[in-house]
């Protein structure tokens, strides 16, 4: 049998996407379906003092749900702070505080504009700036919600008789995921049990969700996706809130209840990336060495915890960048403010300092009249380094081949030596960013979870695969097939991937992290190899064809089915009260050059060329990685240069598309891919490590380089728009000149 | 989807009545073109008096896929309602319901419409074809195949407007360039970013289409 992995075989779930008759959320029904929608806060904090209905209207065949319908009031996340529904209190505009579900959608809009909540505003705290203030306390007495630091070596101490030091401050702004399916969920009760079909990315969050609230056992409620129209992380915590809502208000009326979120309001209420602002400190030799690096990371977490920890962790732990430093000292924190969670977003918390730092780096080449590529070759991490949490890179670093891969292709020496293109009233740069990111859970995270697969012998020579790992458009279904069939030595056709389903598919983790293919594709394969063996034992024994031995075993339950668990690496330590040791088992690595053209009289921003070589260990599926690539690169473009949240008073006013500008393709630059495999010895297929995340984090500063290349304005702060250019210039011009 | 509650688009008290026709072609881009497209010499699709009272359902002829359904419809319907809910073809997808996304886009007499900025009662008596009409019986259609075998998409949700949009451009011009891609395809948002196979999808779609 020819093997599949490392083969580009056509995607498994094409023919269902290109005719239709795929099925999401939205396009199911139940008999007696309601559809529900969702009474918000107006404002960004208040005393809520109760929901007025509107006695003249016609209230007969509608249900309305409000925080005294909820046995259990709290969405069970990392802390228990964020209520099902407001009650008492008002944290965020757009915040859920009653429900309603009727049969007819125009109705249901009616019934909703005659629910009033009866609001006490109180003084509300809207920015990272506001929140350190604390002059308003909103989170303990400081506003602060969660904490780390990490030191290695000296710390801070380490920038003291360092030749030359280097400060700078950056910040980024929120960012929307716009998946083009919003929010949605279908709820039913069977007597106590709770069923929920829904958009999602993690089956079993949105079941520990439900077993809070309602007081259930693990099989009383079932969780199954449906085919979901994209996540990129908006479709990991929040898909809880909403199948909440659905059962609340299907248990109250005694129907099956569609909730889906139209697109305002799927902008206005759900989750973002974490504005954050990042100060950093750096000593190094004047030839470039790096020695210290001291930073201070503040991310806005929001109205309530939700996972702002972790992803505030995976912030701190990517914040030097790709480089050795002998000396660092990374101080994190998390603030609450009145607005609306802010949450998992491909990348996790790392786009934002791998901005700061790779915006730093410049600074630094700027400072020393150095070359910024020779400055980043002179100190990217080689194996037998450590990271600032002390962890030794043992293998799989390809940091330095990625930097040669990319620049090479890109011409970028050339380019940027012969200075800026400019032609009339355009002028070209190129700019480079190097940037890791570290694959799975971090720290302890998958010893913790102990993620399970199942993979089952089915008769007629089938297998099937039950894992919780969901397909969001990633390509899952399509890469653990070629993975399990390889493994089972049977061809991709005789292995299927079975719903994703709380009571069908083990719990193998959350779908993020990057730890799909690297973490639990490890468990396919681990489960078929064993079929394998139990196989070609049976047929062995019973001197049968290893077609015959595949029958017996599939005809008896005990045999047919190989369940497994993770299997963390031997010898990986971390420790969670020093913030020291094994961050992740392994990092992916990566190296963007982008070219600009850069309009000199309405300063818009054109990508022209991208070229990204990225250290993926192994890829399964070449094409399918290429276009996790090219497609989180340009989510990192248009958090670049277009995609701006603007809110006043806590309310977004921009949350449509027309408004809120994501890349068309007319925006989509030329892409030139170049998968690295530096194999990572643990991982499936022949070494693959993660690559989800990866190239969410060096769009964005590869373009800031770019753009001052091209200019020479000097941009810290995301997005780059044509107004920030504009204004720089005249900072410029007027002599106060660029930081 | 019933609960942007307070759009400051909506005509409180006009049901009936809509300004949506204005911008439902799909014309890429720029909704600027959209409109300038659309004013002139555009037939009169809105109606200066209301011609029903709100939530009077009107009979409208709707020519779906070759086949004809007469339905019964209240003169807000949206053409991307009436197909999902009523005639049941869900591959048209809703994204936004403001003609931002693309999602539900469809051929109206062969020319790439948002069905979410179109009204039922506009579409009565014109050809309609949706994602499910391109099927040449439970085989894909040329421009189907083209976006399956060249994985011109990832999570799928916008692909059905994707293949619409396609169609229509290829039904407009049958060899088009890559630019000419390019721009017939920008009514169409991809968030996973899957353009560049998209517009393979597209080239290969045409020589499909030839029967290459």
């Amino acid at each position: 049998m020819a093997p599949v992995v490392g083969q580009a075989v056509p995607r498994v779930d094409g023919p269902a996407k290109a005719s239709g008759s795929a099925r999401y959320v939205d396009d199911l029904t139940r008999p007696g379906m309601l559809f529900g929608a969702t009474l918000r806060s107006p404002v960004p904090r208040g005393r809520l003092l109760g929901v007025d209905r509107d006695p003249s209207f016609d209230w007969s065949g509608v249900t309305v749900v409000t925080a005294a319908d909820v046995p259990v009031n709290v969405v069970a996340t990392i802390e228990r702070d964020q209520p099902v529904l407001a009650a008492g209190e008002v944290r965020h505009v757009a915040e859920p505080i009653a429900l309603v579900a009727c049969e007819d959608r125009l109705r249901l809009e009616r019934a909703l504009a005659h629910l009033t909540p009866r609001i006490e505003p109180l003084p509300a705290v809207l920015t990272i700036g506001e929140a350190l203030e604390a002059r308003t306390a909103i989170h303990g007495a400081d506003n602060v919600m969660k904490r780390y630091a990490i030191t290695k070596g000296r710390g801070r101490d380490g920038l003291t008789g360092c030749e030359v030091v280097v400060t700078g401050r950056y910040e980024t702004g929120a960012q929307e995921h716009v998946y083009i399916e919003p929010q949605g969920m279908l709820a039913w009760w069977e007597g106590d049990d709770a069923h929920v079909v829904g958009s999602l990315q993690c089956p079993y969050y949105v079941q520990k969700g439900i077993k809070t609230v309602f007081g259930l056992a693990d099989d009383g409620v079932d969780v199954t996706q449906a085919t979901t129209g994209g996540g990129f992380g908006g479709k990991e915590e929040y898909p809880t809130v909403v199948a909440l809502h659905a059962l609340l208000l299907a248990r109250k009326s005694g129907r099956p209840v569609k909730l889906v979120y139209g697109r305002k309001e799927d902008v206005e209420a759900t989750t973002k990336r974490h504005p954050s602002v990042v100060e950093i400190t750096t000593g190094c030799d004047r030839d470039g060495t790096f020695r210290a690096f001291a930073a201070r990371v503040v991310f806005d977490g929001g109205a309530y915890v939700t996972l702002t920890p972790v992803v505030l962790s995976r912030g701190a732990l990517h914040a030097t960048g790709p480089y050795r430093w002998d000396d660092v000292s990374v101080e994190a924190l998390a603030v609450a403010t009145n607005t609306p969670p802010n949450g998992a977003f491909r990348g996790f918390g790392a786009p934002q300092t791998q901005w700061a730092v790779e915006r730093h780096v410049d600074r630094i080449a700027r400072t020393l009249d150095l070359d910024p590529l020779d400055l980043r070759l002179r100190n990217l991490l080689r194996s037998g380094d450590t990271t600032a949490t002390g962890q030794l890179l043992a293998e799989s670093v390809g940091a330095q081949r990625c930097a040669d891969e990319a620049t090479w292709a890109s011409g970028y020496r050339n380019r940027r030596g012969a200075g800026p293109v400019v032609a009339g009233r355009t002028a070209r740069g190129v700019g480079v960013a190097c940037f890791w990111h570290g694959a799975g859970f971090t720290g302890s995270g998958e010893r913790y979870l102990k993620g399970r697969v199942a993979v089952d012998l089915l008769p007629g020579g089938q297998a099937r695969i039950r894992t919780a790992s969901t397909d969001i458009g990633q390509g899952t279904e399509t890469v653990f097939r070629q993975i399990a069939a390889d493994a089972l030595g049977v061809p991709m056709a005789s292995v299927d991937f079975a719903i994703p389903s709380t009571r069908v598919v083990p719990d193998s983790g959350p779908t993020v992290a990057s730890r799909t293919v690297m973490v639990v594709g490890s468990i396919v394969e681990a489960a078929a190899r064993e079929l394998a063996e139990r196989v070609g034992r049976e047929a062995e024994r019973s001197g049968s064809t290893r077609a015959e031995a595949h029958e017996r075993l599939a005809g008896t339950p005990a045999l047919a089915t190989c369940e497994k668990q993770y299997e963390p690496p031997p010898g990986l330590a971390w420790d969670d009260a020093t913030y020291t040791g094994d961050a992740y088992p392994v990092f992916g690595w990566g190296c963007d050059v982008a070219e600009v053209e850069v309009d000199l009289d309405t300063f818009e921003t054109k990508v022209t060329g991208f070229w990204t070589a990225v250290d993926v260990g192994r890829a399964i599926h070449p094409v399918l990685c290429a276009g996790q690539v090219e497609g989180g690169t340009l989510q990192a473009i248009g958090w670049a240069l277009t995609e701006k949240l603007v809110t006043r008073g806590g309310k977004v006013l921009n949350p449509r598309m027309t408004d809120y500008i994501v890349p068309t393709s007319l925006d989509a630059p030329p892409f030139t891919t170049l998968l690295v495999e530096e194999p990572y010895s643990r991982g499936p297929g022949g070494g693959a490590k993660g690559v989800g995340e990866l190239p969410m984090d060096g769009g964005a500063p590869a373009i800031a380089a770019a753009v001052e290349h091209a200019t020479s304005l000097v941009l810290d702060r995301l997005p780059l728009l044509p107004e920030d250019l504009f204004e720089a210039s005249g900072a410029a011009r007027s002599g106060g000149g660029p930081a | 989807m019933g609960s942007d509650k307070g759009d400051d688009d909506r005509l409180d008290g006009r049901e009936g009545v809509s300004r949506r026709g204005f911008l439902g072609s799909v014309v890429p881009a720029a909704v600027g073109v959209a409109v300038a497209a659309e004013a002139e010499g555009a037939p009169k699709a809105v109606p200066a008096e209301p011609v029903a009272k709100a939530g009077e359902p009107l009979k409208a002829t709707l020519r779906v896929n070759g086949r004809v359904h007469h339905v019964l419809v209240e003169p807000r319907a949206t053409l991307l309602s009436v197909l999902r809910e009523e005639l049941g073809l869900t591959g048209t997808k809703p994204g936004c319901e403001r003609g931002e996304c693309g999602a539900c886009t469809v051929l109206i007499d062969g020319v790439p419409r948002y069905s979410c900025l179109t009204l039922a009662l506009e579409a009565s008596g014109k050809e309609v074809t949706t994602v499910e009409g391109l099927m040449n019986g439970e085989e894909l259609g040329p421009t189907q195949r083209a976006f399956a075998e060249e994985d011109a998409f990832q999570c799928g949700y916008c692909t059905p407007g994707q293949v619409m949009a396609a169609e229509g451009l290829l039904r407009a011009n049958p060899s088009p360039a890559l630019d000419e891609i390019r721009l017939g395809m920008s009514g169409n948002l991809c968030r996973c970013g899957a353009y560049a196979h998209v517009f393979n999808a597209v080239a290969k779609a045409a020589e499909l289409r030839k029967g290459r």
